[in-house]
């Protein structure tokens, strides 16, 4: 008998911490956006972009099982789109980011999403190297999420309640549904959006802003924003 | 979920220690596994048979010891057995529980030729 004592994701933390040790280098503020399919992960990275693309170098990472339509709907933006299609798998690993960080260069200084592949599951389990896992809901989901898929809602520092648009039409208890998520992750944050209307965006906004000064505590020149460094 | 890409988690880890510790057939696989990690432990077995076909672990047996969960209560200030992520302490019934362990998915011993 031999012990090994390892994780059996040892091999993807390894690719996951590569990663991590790119971005911090290069003080890329990394966001990997997780939920079910449907909940407005594109509608609210496209308009963020379109909101944000004049302060910050923005680049996307899109993942899904098949189709570019995603990537092309963030190429529209403006803002470069990486489309990594997992086929058959149902969430992308830190080893296809790896190779799609060959490609896509992203800009010092600058912010990385990553929309994981639509799925309230799998995503959890697999670190891409991100500063930041944030779980996008929908309030046409249901406020007992949180506790149906409680490992997705662990591993997020940030849930996004959105499509609140729509409430008035809905029997959605939100302060039910932030409760839940609390009780299996008592530090995370909530913010309530809707990407259509654009309401609460600013304080997403916010968020992204303070991660990103967070990221760059260490890399001080490159603070000022898109266009510091060309 | 994703018990496939799982399995294939642990042919790596086994390819790599073979090449290191020189080994070339794996018997047994042993692993912790535990309550929260959200590991199937059917759909692991059924992957893990289909995963190793063909590789150096074609045929090994698979051990799986599952670990139970354990949470800091703040009420009681003692360590208590969880089952899930929400659940509210067993003994005053709070849900102020600092989850210590029980997401572990770890290979833990091999036994090989
Ligand atoms: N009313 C309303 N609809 C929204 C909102 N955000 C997104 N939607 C709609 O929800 C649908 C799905 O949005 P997507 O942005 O494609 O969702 P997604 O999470 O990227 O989906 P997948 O990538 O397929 O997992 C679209 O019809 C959007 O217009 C919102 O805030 N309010
Ligand atoms: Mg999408
Ligand atoms: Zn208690």
């Amino acid at each position: 008998m031999v012990e090994i004592e390892q994780n059996i994701l040892g091999k993807n933390d390894e690719y996951a911490n590569a990663n991590r040790r790119f971005f911090a280098e290069r003080g890329v503020l990394v966001l990997n956006l997780v939920s079910s399919p449907g909940s407005g992960k594109t509608t609210l990275l496209t308009r963020t972009i379109t909101d944000l693309r004049d302060d910050f170098d923005v680049a996307v990472i899109e993942g899904d099982q098949q189709t570019t339509n995603d990537a092309e709907r963030i190429r529209e933006t403006g803002v470069p789109a990486l489309q990594i299609n997992t086929g058959k798998g149902c969430h992308l690993d830190a080893h296809m980011v790896g190779h799609a960080l060959e490609k896509l260069d992203p800009t010092p200084g600058g912010i990385l999403f990553i929309e994981n592949v639509g799925n309230l599951v799998c995503p959890a389990a697999f670190d891409l190297g991100e500063a930041h896992k944030v779980a996008i809901l929908s309030v046409t989901e249901g406020e007992d999420k949180p506790l149906k898929y409680p490992d997705m809602f662990h591993a997020a520092d940030l849930m996004l309640l959105n499509k609140i648009d729509l409430l008035p039409y809905l029997d959605f208890d939100v302060e039910q549904c932030i409760e839940y998520a609390r009780r299996v992750n008592p530090r995370i944050q909530v913010l309530q959006v809707s990407a259509t209307s654009g309401e609460g965006m600013d304080r997403w906004y916010q968020w992204i802003g303070m991660s990103r000064q967070m990221r760059l505590l260490e890399h001080p020149e490159l603070l000022a924003g898109a266009g510091a460094n060309a | 979920m994703h018990e496939m890409s799982l399995c294939e988690g642990v042919l790596q880890v086994l390819e790599t220690e073979a090449g290191k510790q020189g080994f070339s057939k794996v018997k047994r696989v042993i692993l912790d596994i535990g309550v929260l990690s959200g590991v199937e432990i059917p759909a692991f077995e059924f992957a893990f048979e289909v995963v190793m076909r063909g590789t150096l672990a074609e045929n090994a047996v698979l051990e799986i010891n599952e670990l139970p969960a354990q949470a800091w209560c703040l009420m009681c200030a003692e360590s208590v057995t969880v089952n899930a992520r929400y659940d509210a302490c067993p003994k005053c019934g709070s849900y102020q529980l600092q989850i210590s362990s029980g997401d572990e998915m770890r290979i833990k011993e091999l036994e090989v030729d």
